[in-house]
C-alpha cells in the first residue's frame, strides 16, 4: 500500500533499508546467537544520518518526528529486531530531551545523540514497579544545588552502553506518583553503576541492564522539566515512543511475513509448492491484512503526533497493542508456514518469533495498553453525557 | 589538490542475461549501477581527502542518464562531479575512452591523484587506467591494495601480485587503479543524498574537451567488436567417493580406460 511518504521520507526510507539488508541482516543470527551488543551497527546508522531524523535542525538533526523515527525502526527490524533496539531505545530517552530539555541540555546532549556518537537510554522500570510505575522507589533527595539519588532501576535498555540516561526518581516521596522528578544521569557519574547484563528470549543483540544508584550526586540542573512532573515526563515520552515499538513489531513482523511466503513458493510437498495449499493462503492472506491494518494505524498516529494533535495516548496505545499482537501471532504464524526448518536455529524464524514478543510486554504491557485506551473510551462517553 | 575519480555505470551483472541469439547483454530491466571497482576508488578518494585535504572529482563519461551514478559520487562526499557526454563520444573503445578521460583531465588544474577501479565488470578489460596515464604522460599504478602514506608529493602503497604484494614509492602526480581489498565502502548519507540531489552535475561535450571528433568514439576506436559468445562450459569432472585406497584405485583405472600411460606408478 502506498502511504504518499514526502520525498525525503522516502529517502531515509531507502537508507535504513538498504542498511537492513546489507549490513545487518548479515550479522542478525549470529548478534543473537552471542548476545553481542552492535555498536559497529550504531556507526553505519550514525555516519547515515539516521539519528538525525526525528531531532530538530537547530541541533542538528533533519526535524523530523515520530514518523520519521517510525520508517526507520521498521526497516531495521525487518531485518533484526534486537539490533533495532539499539536505535529505537536510543529515540526513548532523546524524546524526553526534546520535549522537557532546557535550551542548555538540549544544546550539551542532542548535537552528540543526533551524530550517534553516543546513545540514550530512559529509565522507569524497578523490581518491585513495572505496570504500576507509581510504585518505583529509587530516590533523588534534592541537597543544596544537588540530588543525592540512591537505588535500582531494571531492565534498562542500553543500559551500560549509553552515556546519557532520563532516569524517573522521587524527589519527594511523600507526595507518591506527584513527587518523582525525570534526571539526566550520565555515564560515569561517581556512584552510578552497572548490574549484570541479562540474558534474554528474544532481542538478544540489544543490552538490558540494571542501572545501580549510591549515594550520586547529580546537579538540580540536570532535571528534565519541573520538579514532581517525573511522572508526566514518562507519560508524555510514551506517548511519542510506542509508535516507535508498534514499528519495530511491524518490522519483524514484515520481514517474517517475506520470508514466509518466498519459503512456501520453493517448498515441495506432494509434489508441489507448499504455497499453492489453500491452508497456507489463507493463513499467508491473515498475515497480509492484519499487518497492513497495523501498519496504516501505525503511521497515522505518528502523523497525529508530528502534526500536535492532542491527547494521543489513546491512539497511541492502539497503535502499539494492534501491531504487537499482529507480530506476535504473524511470527507464530511465519514459524508454522516454516515447518520443522521454522522451529531450527540455522533459520531466522525462531529467532523473529523470540523478538516479537517483547513487543507486547515493554513500554507498557498490552495489558495496560488495553487499560489506557479503555479509559480513553470511558471518559469519552462521560464527557458526551456532560 | 585536486583528486579524481573516474567512474563508469554498469549494467548490474548479479542478475544479468544474455540474449542466445545475438549474444549481447539483454540491458532492459537491468538496473544500473556504479562499477563496483570504482566504489572501492571512491571511498579510497575521500579517505584521502580526509586525511590531507583537497577536492574531490568525480568524472564519467556516458550518456546524459550517467549524471545519477555522479550524483551517487556526490552523495558519498564528492565535491564535485563532471559529466562528458556527446554523441561522438558514443561506441569509444578503452583508446578513445582514455583519450577522451585524458582530455578532460587536462581541463582540470592542480591535479594530484587520479584514481579508478581496477577494471569495470562489464569490459573487464583494465585498459583504461594505464590508458589514461599514458595519454597524460603520468606515471600509474595499478591493482593497489594499500595506501600506507600519502601526502601532496609522494604515495608509498602496495601492488596486489598473484603470490603477494610489491610495495612501491612514486611521485605525485600518478594515477592509480584500486582492487576490492583496500577498503569497505560507506554507505551514502542522508544529508549527503539531500545534496546530490540539488547538485549542478557539470556537463562537458568534444567541443570543449578539444580533441578531434575522429580521434573519439567510434571513429576514434582501433578496436572492433566481431563477435560475443558465451564460451561454452566447461565439462563436468568426476568425482570420485569413499575410502582413498578405493578412490585411488578407482582413478587409476579410469585413467587406464582413458589410455593414459601410468609410467612407475603400480597398481595393488
Ligand atoms: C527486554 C526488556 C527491556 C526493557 N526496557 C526498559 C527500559 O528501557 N526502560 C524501562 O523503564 N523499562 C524497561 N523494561 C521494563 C518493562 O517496561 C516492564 O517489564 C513492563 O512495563 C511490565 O512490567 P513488569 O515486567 O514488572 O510486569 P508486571 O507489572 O509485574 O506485570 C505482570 C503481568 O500482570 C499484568 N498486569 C499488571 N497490572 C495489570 C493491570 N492493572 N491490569 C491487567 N493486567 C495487569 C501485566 O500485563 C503482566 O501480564 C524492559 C523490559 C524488558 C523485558
Amino acid at each position: 500500500m502506498d502511504y504518499f511518504l514526502t520525498e525525503e521520507q522516502q529517502m531515509i526510507r531507502d537508507t535504513a533499508a538498504q542498511i537492513a539488508k546489507e549490513k545487518i541482516e548479515p550479522l542478525a543470527l549470529e548478534y543473537d546467537e552471542k548476545g553481542i551488543f552492535p555498536w559497529d551497527i550504531v556507526k553505519v546508522l550514525g555516519d547515515a544520518d539516521l539519528f538525525r531524523v526525528f531531532i530538530p535542525e537547530e541541533y542538528d538533526g533533519l526535524g523530523g518526528g515520530a514518523f520519521e523515527m517510525s520508517i526507520v525502526v521498521e526497516e531495521l527490524s525487518k531485518a533484526c529486531g534486537g539490533i533495532a533496539l539499539a536505535y529505537a531505545a536510543s529515540g526513548l530517552g532523546i524524546i524526553p530531551i526534546i520535549l522537557f530539555g532546557s535550551e542548555e541540555q538540549k544544546k550539551t546532549w542532542l548535537p552528540r545523540l543526533a551524530s550517534g556518537e553516543i546513545l540514550a537510554a530512559f529509565a522507569l522500570t524497578e523490581p518491585n514497579a513495572g505496570s504500576d510505575a507509581s510504585a518505583i522507589i529509587t530516590s533523588a533527595k534534592p541537597d543544596g544545588d544537588d540530588y543525592v539519588m540512591n537505588g535500582t532501576k531494571q531492565w534498562i535498555t542500553n543500559g551500560g552502553e549509553a552515556e546519557i540516561y532520563t532516569v524517573i526518581a522521587q524527589t519527594d516521596p511523600s507526595r507518591g506518583a506527584r513527587g518523582s522528578s525525570a534526571i539526566l544521569v550520565q555515564k560515569g557519574t561517581p556512584g552510578f553503576e552497572f548490574g549484570k547484563k541479562e540474558d534474554k528470549m528474544g532481542i538478544r543483540a540489544s543490552a538490558t541492564r540494571e542501572l545501580i544508584f549510591q549515594d550520586c550526586r547529580v546537579p538540580k540542573t540536570n532535571r528534565l522539566g519541573k520538579e514532581g512532573m517525573g511522572f508526566m515526563v514518562a507519560m508524555k515520552t510514551f506517548d511519542q515512543s510506542r509508535p516507535g515499538v508498534a514499528a519495530q513489531a511491524l518490522g519483524i513482523a514484515q520481514g517474517a511475513l517475506d520470508k514466509a511466503v518466498a519459503y512456501a513458493r520453493q517448498r515441495e510437498q506432494f509434489g508441489r509448492p507448499v504455497s499453492s495449499f489453500q491452508g497456507l493462503q489463507f493463513m499467508m492472506a491473515d498475515m497480509a491484512m492484519q499487518l497492513e491494518a497495523a501498519r496504516a494505524l501505525t503511521y497515522q498516529v505518528a502523523r497525529n503526533i508530528d502534526a500536535g494533535v492532542k491527547n494521543v495516548a489513546g491512539i497511541s496505545a492502539m497503535a502499539k497493542v494492534l501491531a504487537s499482537d499482529a507480530a506476535m501471532r504473524i511470527t507464530t504464524d511465519a514459524v508454522q508456514i516454516f515447518g520443522g526448518y521454522g522451529y531450527m536455529k540455522d533459520y531466522p524464524m525462531e529467532k523473529m518469533m523470540r523478538d516479537a514478543k517483547i513487543t507486547q510486554i515493554y513500554e507498557g504491557t498490552n495489558q495496560i495498553q488495553r487499560e489506557i485506551i479503555a479509559m480513553h473510551l470511558i471518559k469519552e462517553s462521560m464527557r458526551k453525557e456532560g | 589538490m585536486n583528486i579524481v575519480v573516474c567512474i563508469k555505470q554498469v549494467p548490474d551483472t548479479t542478475n544479468i542475461r544474455i540474449n542466445p541469439e545475438t549474444n549481447t547483454l539483454i540491458r532492459e530491466g537491468v538496473e544500473s549501477i556504479i562499477n563496483p571497482f570504482d566504489m572501492y576508488a571512491i571511498e579510497e578518494a575521500l579517505r584521502i581527502k580526509e586525511k590531507i585535504g583537497g577536492k574531490v572529482t568525480a568524472l564519467s563519461m556516458g550518456p546524459p542518464q550517467v549524471a545519477e551514478a555522479l550524483r551517487t559520487a556526490i552523495s558519498l562526499g564528492a565535491d564535485e562531479a563532471i559529466l562528458l557526454t556527446d554523441r561522438a563520444f558514443a561506441g569509444a573503445d578503452t583508446w578513445a575512452t582514455s583519450l577522451t578521460l585524458a582530455g578532460a583531465i587536462r581541463k582540470m588544474e592542480n591535479i594530484g591523484l587520479i584514481l579508478m577501479g581496477k577494471q569495470a565488470i562489464d569490459g573487464d578489460t583494465g585498459q583504461v587506467g594505464p590508458g589514461v596515464a599514458e595519454h597524460l604522460r603520468l606515471p600509474h599504478i595499478t591493482d593497489i591494495r594499500k595506501i600506507e602514506e600519502i601526502s601532496e608529493k609522494e604515495i608509498v602503497c602496495e601492488r596486489l601480485l598473484e603470490d603477494g604484494y610489491l610495495r612501491l614509492k612514486a611521485q605525485l602526480p600518478i594515477i592509480i587503479t584500486v582492487v576490492k581489498e583496500i577498503n569497505e565502502p560507506r554507505l551514502p548519507s542522508l544529508r549527503g543524498k539531500m545534496a546530490a540531489k540539488k547538485a549542478e552535475i557539470i556537463t562537458w561535450n568534444a567541443e570543449y574537451i578539444g580533441i578531434p571528433v575522429e580521434e573519439i568514439g567510434l571513429n576514434g576506436s582501433p578496436t572492433q567488436v566481431l563477435k560475443i559468445f558465451t564460451p561454452p562450459k566447461p565439462g563436468g569432472g568426476k568425482v570420485f567417493e569413499g575410502e582413498p585406497a578405493d578412490t585411488v584405485a578407482q582413478l587409476l583405472a579410469e585413467l587406464k580406460t582413458g589410455g593414459i600411460q601410468l609410467g612407475a606408478a603400480k597398481e595393488e
